[in-house]
């Protein structure tokens, strides 16, 4: 069971502009599982997503990170994401005058060119793309804006799934996907996260709520408060919490949100 | 943790600068210096009227009494003038080769070494070059279509031969000699050029475009452009240049004039690509340029794109008189500087005529120690009713010791001018360049990405060759910075 693990994480400790925000994480996803990393505003819950991507003001101080196998820390942000590893943003950054077409096409190119393949063949890729698009319920026009520049929070969280489904990961981290999404934005991008559930691929999805978890079912639940991992179990938990809320963790002092 | 990308891009900053090879081939130089005597052998050598040596020596007069320009933010050792070539051609048997069989196999080789093929069958598809080598035209392509469209394009060498009354009409008529320091010389000493002329009423039917390459050691190159359109005539043309890698400075001082009559329009866009010196500030050309262009015409129409990634210094201004009612004026410019390249640039937008229209987006990218100016002036004159422009200049920083200023000049004459002024100053962010590693991009491919995004008005307007070139011309000339 062990030597199978996808993403496991031990002891890690963290620390973002000199303060320790994650004490000593211990996390193991396999193949073919959806986990969920529930907590309230400050826990620490984003941190743990880009640290396991790799930003650079994520400062690790103990502990390591193994992605099947391979040492994560010692690989660049790019070196992770080719690897397999996607980050779905909770605010992605506007690009101003780079085509999104074009920017999807490099994501995949470059992809491609780390696994030996030639470039996609641009008709080709137009199609691919817009069959995923009517999967999330996004038109033409979409293509050829610039890379969320001008984007509606919907529009924004579903370009980030359009991404996911074009580069097909193995592993994905979704951080607050289901923010500022109404119920049928909601549906959409869930539609889009579930079409590529797999035995060969792992989620974790980071959540504030627990409403997401309606649509995409966990298989573990884990709470995070104060940098550290305080409960796991099932589904159940994540309902647990959408009654009771966080207070009967017993968390006395609730960090600053940093990101 | 984070590997950095050191060893590749060294290894991109090597090939940085791709055109800085030499052509071995025999030039028939003249000694370095000026003076009288040097203007009256240009002439001659080129067989020239007397009304052209007259003007010559007339505007060297000026220019002896002259000084260099102060108030650019720029820095440069003073050039001494009497150490600079001011002739230097490929030896020929012949004055000139009638066709291209007669070219040096070496000259076409060079050129096609710049991606510029001469011959016939490589040519670029749609695209008559003039391909200008040192102080001469080498070859100019496709002139039989071009003549019976009865479109002139020749080396501006040719055409005080042929169409001398044109030449006497408009030579100076947008850049007079004592415009300033730089266009004086150049009209003192100028070699060669490309010479346009359209007929009223026709649109030339392809590109037109001349490639400038400096080759010999110490040759200044002063090259003068004159394009006129006529009536209801519509022409784009582009410039390229280059110039081998050496570490002592090189001047190129050229003065470019445009013409448009009633409702002509003129596109000119220029890829600028001079060596721009090595990495520690050693060598480059010094590029001191005069362009101009005056809409002469009622709803004529004047369009500069510019391109600049070159030179060491770029003291250049293309701007817009708008003399004709309902004219328009348009500026825009892309100025990458990177090392200690220093670019003060900019345009300036004269309006005289009634609703007169004018554009301008600048688009400033420093990197390293460099520096990046634009100054611009935008002027409505009294009899100027209901004239407007927008101009909008936008500075990207890469690094924290490059700079950027911007020296926008607005003097408005009459009230129903409406000016507009946008400017901003911005870096490539941190939560770009992860967004994009994130995706699996590397560092060099984000960040060409980035810039190219933020350039991309200005790319629309080029032709879509020259387009997918500045692309690339970005990317080169960035990566040594990664």
């Amino acid at each position: 069971m062990k030597s199978s693990a996808m993403l496991k994480i031990e002891n890690l400790k963290v620390k973002v502009v000199d303060k320790e925000v994650l004490h000593g994480i211990h996390l193991q996803i396999n193949p073919g599982e959806v986990h969920a990393i529930m907590g309230p505003n400050g826990s620490g819950k984003s941190t743990l997503a880009n640290v396991i991507v790799g930003r650079e003001d994520c400062q690790v101080q103990n502990g390591n990170i193994k992605f099947c196998g391979k040492n994560l820390l010692e690989l660049s942000v790019e070196e992770r994401a080719l690897e397999g590893i996607f980050l779905g943003l909770q605010n992605p950054v506007e690009i101003p005058g780079v085509n999104n077409m074009y920017f999807l096409r490099a994501a995949v190119n470059s992809k491609r060119k780390k696994n030996g393949l030639d470039e996609v063949d641009v008709m080709d890729f137009v199609e691919i793309v817009k069959e995923k698009m009517a999967l999330l319920g996004l038109n033409e026009s979409f293509l050829q804006r610039a890379v969320n520049d001008g984007f509606s929070g919907g529009e924004k969280k579903r370009n980030e799934i359009l991404q996911m489904l074009l580069l097909e990961p193995k592993f994905i981290i979704l951080d607050e996907i289901d923010s500022g999404l109404d119920v049928d934005a909601l549906q959409e991008v869930s539609r889009g996260v579930n079409s590529l559930r797999s035995p060969k691929r792992s989620m974790l999805l980071v959540t504030h709520y627990q409403r997401l978890l309606n649509y995409i079912t966990p298989d573990f639940v884990h709470i995070l408060a104060n940098g550290k991992i305080v409960k796991s179990g099932g589904r159940e938990l994540a309902l647990q919490v959408e009654k009771e809320g966080y207070s009967w963790l017993n968390t006395k002092t609730i960090g600053d949100e940093v990101w | 943790m984070k590997k950095t990308p050191q060893k590749a891009v060294e290894k991109l900053a090597e090939q940085s600068y791709q055109y800085g090879f030499v052509t071995d081939i025999a030039e028939d130089t003249i000694k370095a210096g000026l003076s009288e005597e040097v203007i009256k052998f240009l002439s001659q050598k080129k067989n020239e009227p007397k009304f052209m040596l007259d003007w010559r020596l007339k505007a060297y007069k000026k220019w002896l009494k002259m000084t260099p320009p102060t108030w650019a933010h720029i820095k440069y050792d003073p050039i001494d003038y009497q150490k600079i070539v001011y002739y230097s051609a490929p030896k020929v048997d012949k004055n000139r080769p009638k066709d291209i069989s007669e070219v040096d196999s070496k000259l076409l080789e060079t050129y096609k070494k710049l991606g510029i093929p001469l011959h016939e069958h490589a040519r670029l598809a749609g695209v008559a070059v003039d391909a200008i080598f040192d102080s001469v035209s080498v070859a100019t392509t496709f002139k039989e279509k071009l003549t019976e469209a009865g479109v002139i394009f020749c080396p501006f060498s040719e055409a005080v031969q042929k169409h001398p009354e044109l030449i006497e009409k408009y030579l100076g008529s947008v850049v007079p000699p004592e415009d300033n320091f730089f266009a004086a010389l150049n009209s003192a000493v100028f070699s060669d050029g490309s010479f346009i002329y359209i007929p009223k009423g026709v649109h030339c039917p392809m590109e037109l475009s001349t490639y400038f390459r400096i080759n010999a050691a110490q040759v200044g190159q002063f090259e003068r452009t004159l394009i006129i359109a006529d009536e209801k005539s519509y022409v784009s043309y582009l410039e390229g240049c280059s110039a081998p890698m050496r570490d002592k400075n090189q001047l190129h001082a050229a003065v470019v004039e445009l013409i448009a009559h009633k409702e002509a329009q003129i596109k000119y866009s220029t890829v600028q690509n001079w060596y721009p010196g090595d990495k520690n500030g050693k060598g480059g050309i010094y590029n001191f340029v005069t362009k101009r262009g005056v809409c002469q015409g009622k709803k004529s129409k004047i369009s500069w794109t510019q391109i600049e990634t070159g030179s060491a210094i770029t003291w250049k201004y293309p701007s817009v008189i708008l003399e004709g009612d309902d004219s328009v004026g348009e500026f825009y410019s892309v100025a990458l500087t990177t090392n200690y390249q220093q670019a003060d640039t900019g345009t300036k937008m004269i309006h005289l005529g009634k609703n007169t229209k004018s554009t301008i987006i600048s688009k400033g990218i420093s990197a390293k120690q460099a520096s990046n100016i634009y100054r611009g002036l935008v002027k409505i004159g009294s009899k100027a009713k209901n004239a407007r422009n927008h101009s909008q200049c936008d500075s990207l920083l890469l690094g924290n010791k490059c700079a950027a200023h911007t020296f926008p000049v607005i003097s408005v004459k009459n009230k129903t001018a409406k000016v507009e002024h946008e400017a901003s100053t911005s870096k490539i962010s941190d939560e770009q360049l992860f967004y994009c590693k994130q995706r699996g991009l590397n560092e060099e491919d984000s960040i060409a990405m980035i810039v190219n995004g933020f350039c991309r008005t200005v790319f629309q307007e080029l032709p879509l060759e020259f387009a997918v070139e500045a692309h690339k011309l970005i990317r080169v000339n960035l990566e040594n910075n990664a």
